[in-house]
């Protein structure tokens, strides 16, 4: 009985999830109207030529948000790739080894940590220039130092376990310990992170959009959509509903599968 | 025991409804706008808002001042917006535009225009209380002039004066070694006194309201000046509070926290409930193009340039981006500025895609090209103007990709390193005269003097006869012969396609209801001296 | 007390580092706090003077110098968007941030302790799904998002305060606090959702360690080897958590400031850093990392005290 139930997440989690995607990857191919196509239909609230409304230039807001959803899902996914795959790596290296080189890169860690993000992302955007990929690259480099902490101390638990000591005895390689012995045992920390990471980077972009360092029309993303809509709350709320609410709606989803995933997790442990 | 589980269970119950229920509200709310706005005004105007009874008034402003509040030093406009109201020259501007009498009550110029014979107006006082008498008032012409940090184009422009003199305690003799026609806009520069040194953080003048305080990133005081030598000003207190979100300021008018807030967008507008303001419309005075810069390629092509001015739909601008608001414009000039202005500018190149296209195969790009616009993220309207361009390029075959940069970045690589294609920016006239708008596209703008110091020509347009046209104008001393000059300069930038002109913006203000009296200027600033609560 | 010393050491040299960084991160940024404050009119002779009068013409290496002797001898410097000392305008800013992360600190809490410890004995009962729906739902919503529902819903319909109206803490506090705590609330619900997730977890996770189940079979009831043992068990982690909440409210707090218009830390940093007024930014970025260390530590060293056999296993 407690198993069925455990799966009813994962199952609600991968079916919302599982529409949003199908629903983006059609986006790809088909829009009920180009998303940049601008009319004189401006402002119009939702109907069934414009499902989510028009927003102020006249634009299907549907389509756009088909569109958009995409790049954001891009954006924090591979920012997710980005921060979880560095982190984890300097995790693994400072958790397992420690000494000198664990010394520093942790505090170069705190730093990184402390430091204002956004300061982080604009100077990396100073750099590299605006853009989709480089927005990317920016967030990603933002969420490195978070995962870093959290997987050290993930490997650090378990340098002195007993089967690692033996594998070691055994005269198993660093290499071989930390990705066949240990990395599995990190699942339970990373996934539940990776959820809430997914948010975090959804939301990290929406912040740069307000400061105007985001994606870059013609492109659009989500959180482009929601700094936008978020001046027109009253006179067009179905804006920032639709757009809030299929946020809210993607990143719930992903939640309900880490939910899912960490109780299956724990039931087998 | 089991009791208080149950009060905690009861509680958590409540919570989490409660919370849902906040979400909710907050979604239906929303939905029905419409009619909840009419509830709360059918309530609002029948009391009188509370700072009509103490006679003062709340300002939104996007901006925090400069970091000097000296008057000869402020730069940015929004400060100059402010203290409009504290600071007076020897004469002002009305209106209309054009200038009047103020600390001098009287000026007499010369037969051959050399000889300026100011009259101190009697009893003018500073807000220390202290009397303006000449001392003053050649100090404050004589730092403009010479002061290193006062903005440039005003001490060029003061340069002609040869001799400020007194004669007996209330006249003031000025020589000028050359006529200038455009002397009395550049004598609108503040009179401060000459023996105080703390303009730049506690400002004072002459006019009709003081400065008392400023806090950082939040507000800005001013009171009335009661010793103020005209019409004195009608409310006690004017406040000014700083949110450099335009959301905000428009929350702010909604919740009650703010009484006014100038330049707000159409959009801006239409989230106000109509029963509880009044919108005001005047124009913000300043050209907005989309600049080229005229020594990248493609741009470096007078028929490319040309194509985009007949892609470019400027009323489909209006009507997209600003609800048909605004002044379609044909050259540097805005439509305020009657006496430069030449409206049979503003069709010269009428909205044709086909003839674009041609312009385009004729210049060897038949297919298009890709370009970038770059726009400063932080001017909304100036952004949108940039999305509507880029969709009506598309139909000639450009792609045109929007580059958003923050606002110094703007500053430091677009108009001082002059490194982008394209931008879309407005640009004002300071101080009000045709040289300040004209003169920024010429070669001695443009290239770099011997101090490797580069003007202001930042689309570096370059044509000679543009140039011999200028050299003209400053040495004409005829007021009407000098303003056909300026027109014919005008025409050039067109003619030519020095860049996209588009319009001068409707400058939407909300008022809140009871408050009467705003003046419009041909200025960005805003008279608080002629508003009063009913 | 050798441990406490290494860490506060470690604080030390991050915070240097941060400052450092931070230095760095103005000379990559383009845009010059010359220009910002002449505008765009301003000669380049005019830009060289400025540039002087501020040292911006020195080496990089001689600038972070002199800033840090300054630092260390209490002189923040001076504002270049104000001219005033920096210390004099971030202090009321700081004030008022402290304040709403405090509120808010106290809301998570004092809400998500019993909200996650009743989601913990009853995990597994018929509304579990629905509390564990509730939860991810709070933890989904976009804070800013979050903030205009709260500020229309609150402030312009039901006007229990008046947004984008801050009244001065030391002219109207309670007038201010009601501000601060519907903003506060903001901050605080996606952090009361990961709290009480965190939370039931551990505790579960604790429940079901031998140690319990022993105690049960003895005849202890569950709610009292849950109050004797488990408690305190999972006090740890919760400290922890605690510790990274406060960090990581007050960056939260740099969104929900500009929504609500709250004259705080957050809204001053954006505003600084687009300004260029770099002293401000320099010592606002040292204030909040000293913060978000601080809390880090803190909640370590308390952990430790309550549970020293973590010393062992930590080796930083």
């Amino acid at each position: 009985m407690m198993k069925k139930k455990w799966n009813g997440y994962l199952i609600a989690g991968c079916l919302i999830t599982g529409i949003i995607i199908l629903w983006i990857v059609i986006g790809r191919f088909y829009t009920p109207y180009p998303p940049t196509k601008m009319s004189s239909a401006k402002l119009q609230g939702p109907s069934l030529a414009h499902l989510f409304g028009t927003d102020k230039f006249g634009r299907d807001i549907f389509s756009r948000v088909m569109q958009g959803s995409g790049t954001t899902l891009v954006i924090a996914a591979l920012t997710i790739v980005i921060g979880a795959g560095v982190g984890t790596v300097v995790g693994a290296v400072t958790g397992y080894f420690g000494g000198i080189l664990d010394e520093i890169l942790m505090r170069l860690n705190d730093a990184l940590t402390a430091f204002p993000s956004i300061l982080l992302a604009l100077v990396i955007i100073s750099i590299l220039g605006p853009g989709k990929y480089n927005v990317i690259i920016a967030l990603g480099i933002v969420f490195i130092p978070s995962y870093a902490r959290m997987m050290r101390t993930a490997f650090a638990a378990q340098r002195e376990v007993n089967y690692i000591t033996s594998a070691r005895l055994m005269g198993a390689s660093s290499m071989r310990i930390l990705l066949v012995h240990m990395l599995p045992n990190t699942v339970h920390v990373l996934l539940p992170a990776l959820t809430i990471g997914f948010n975090n980077a959804v939301l990290a972009e929406a912040s740069m959009s307000f400061l105007g360092i985001g994606v870059t029309p013609p492109d659009v993303s989500m959180g482009y959509m929601l700094s936008e809509a978020q001046g027109m709350f009253r006179s067009a709320p179905w804006y920032a509903l639709s757009v809030g609410g299929v946020i809210a709606l993607l990143v719930f989803g992903i939640s309900l599968i880490g939910e899912g995933l960490q109780r299956m997790n724990e039931e087998v442990n | 025991m089991k009791g208080e589980v149950m009060k905690k269970k009861l509680l958590a119950g409540i919570l989490a409804v409660s919370m849902m229920g906040a979400l909710l509200t907050g979604c239906g709310k929303g939905a029905t706008q419409g009619e909840g706005s009419t509830q709360a005004a059918a309530e609002a105007p029948a009391e009188t808002p509370e700072r009509a009874k103490t006679n003062e008034i709340v300002i939104g402003i996007a901006q925090d001042l400069d970091q000097s509040l000296d008057p000869h030093y402020a730069v940015a406009a929004g400060t100059k917006e402010v203290m409009f109201n504290v600071f007076e020259g020897l004469v002002k501007y009305d209106s209309n535009g054009d200038t009047v009498p103020a600390v001098a009550s009287d000026v007499q110029i010369s037969e051959d225009g050399l000889v300026y014979t100011f009259t101190l107006r009697d009893g003018v006082k500073f807000h220390n209380g202290e009397t303006v008498d000449l001392d003053d008032v050649i100090y404050s012409i004589q730092r403009c002039k010479d002061d290193p940090k006062v903005n440039p184009q005003t001490s060029t422009g003061l340069a002609c004066i040869a001799s400020l003199e007194k004669d007996g305690d209330n006249k003031l003799v000025m020589t000028l070694s050359e006529p200038n026609t455009e002397l009395m806009s550049l004598l609108t520069l503040a009179i401060i006194p000459s023996d105080y040194d703390k303009q730049d953080t506690a400002p004072i003048g002459t006019g009709p309201y003081k400065y008392v305080s400023r806090t950082a990133q939040e507000s800005v005081e001013l009171e009335k000046f009661a010793d103020y030598w005209g019409t004195p000003g009608n409310l006690d207190k004017v406040t000014y509070k700083i949110n450099e979100k335009a959301e905000g300021l428009v929350m702010g008018l909604e919740s009650g926290a703010l009484d006014l807030v100038s330049h707000l967008s159409s959009t801006q507008v239409g989230e106000l409930s109509k029963e509880n303001f009044n919108i005001e419309q005047g124009t913000m005075n300043l050209v907005q193009a989309l600049y080229l810069n005229n020594e990248v390629a493609p741009f470096d092509n007078e028929l490319v340039r040309q194509a985009l001015c007949y892609a470019v739909d400027r009323q489909g601008i209006l009507d997209m981006a600003f609800d048909g608001y605004g002044f379609p414009i044909g050259s540097n000039v805005f439509p305020a500025f009657t006496k430069y202005y030449d409206e049979s500018l503003v069709n010269y190149y009428e909205h044709d895609v086909k003839k674009a296209r041609d312009l385009l195969a004729q210049a060897g790009y038949p297919d298009g090209f890709d370009m970038t616009i770059t726009v400063p993220s932080n001017y909304q309207p100036h952004c949108d103007t940039a999305e509507v361009i880029a969709e009506q390029l598309r139909e000639v075959g450009i792609n045109a990709t929007l580059q958003r940069v923050e606002w110094e970045t703007w500053k430091a690589d677009t108009y001082a390193g002059r490194n982008f294609q394209s931008t879309v920016i407005g640009l004002t006239a300071d101080p009000l005269t045709a040289r300040s708008l004209l003169e920024r596209f010429t070669t001695g703008q443009r290239v770099a003097d011997a101090e490797g110091n580069r003007g202001n020509n930042f689309i570096n347009y370059n044509n000679a006869d543009y140039d011999a046209l200028f050299e003209q104008a400053v040495k004409c001393y005829d007021d009407a012969e000098q303003v056909k000059i300026y027109k014919e300069m005008e025409k050039n930038l067109t003619e030519h396609a020095a860049s996209v002109y588009i319009q001068d913006m409707a400058d939407m203000v909300a008022v809140r209801k009871g408050l009467t009296g705003l003046t419009f200027y041909p200025l960005y600033v805003l008279d608080v001296s002629t508003l009063k609560w009913e | 007390m050798k441990y406490a010393l290494r860490r506060i050491l470690a604080l030390f040299i991050t915070m240097i580092l941060v400052s450092f960084l931070a230095f760095a991160a103005f000379h990559i940024i383009s845009g010059d706090p010359a220009r910002a404050i002449l505008g765009m009119n301003a000669t380049e002779k005019q830009l060289a003077l400025l540039r002087q009068e501020l040292g911006l013409d020195k080496p990089f290496l001689v600038q972070y110098f002199n800033w840090l002797l300054g630092f260390f001898s209490g002189n923040l410097g001076i504002s270049y968007s104000y001219r005033q000392p920096v210390a004099s305008l971030i202090i009321p800013k700081l004030q008022v941030t402290l304040v709403m992360v405090l509120i808010s600190f106290g809301i998570i809490v004092v809400l998500s302790l019993p909200l996650g410890l009743r989601a913990a004995q009853k995990s597994g009962g018929r509304l579990d799904w629905l509390r564990t729906t509730v939860d991810q739902l709070c933890m989904a919503v976009p804070a800013f998002f979050l903030s205009i529902l709260v500020s229309y819903v609150f402030g312009i319909v039901l006007k229990f305060f008046t947004p984008g109206d801050f009244p001065k803490m030391e002219r109207d506090l309670t007038g201010a606090l009601r501000y601060l705590f519907f903003a506060a609330v903001c901050i605080a619900i996606p952090r009361i959702a990961m709290a009480v997730r965190m939370l039931k977890s551990t505790i579960i996770e604790e429940m079901e360690k031998d140690y319990v189940r022993t105690a049960i079979s003895r005849g202890n009831t569950r709610a009292e080897v849950l109050k004797k043992h488990v408690l305190k068990n999972s006090l740890v982690p919760t400290i922890t958590f605690l510790g990274q909440t406060m960090a990581e409210i007050v960056g939260g707090s740099i969104v929900v400031e500009q929504v609500f218009g709250i004259p705080g830390m957050g809204r001053f940093l954006v505003a600084s850093i687009s300004n260029r007024d770099y002293p401000v930014v320099e010592a606002l970025v040292v204030i909040l990392a000293f913060w978000v260390i601080l809390s880090g530590t803190v909640a370590d060293l308390v952990g430790q005290k309550i549970d020293p056999r973590l010393r062992l296993g930590d080796r930083s």
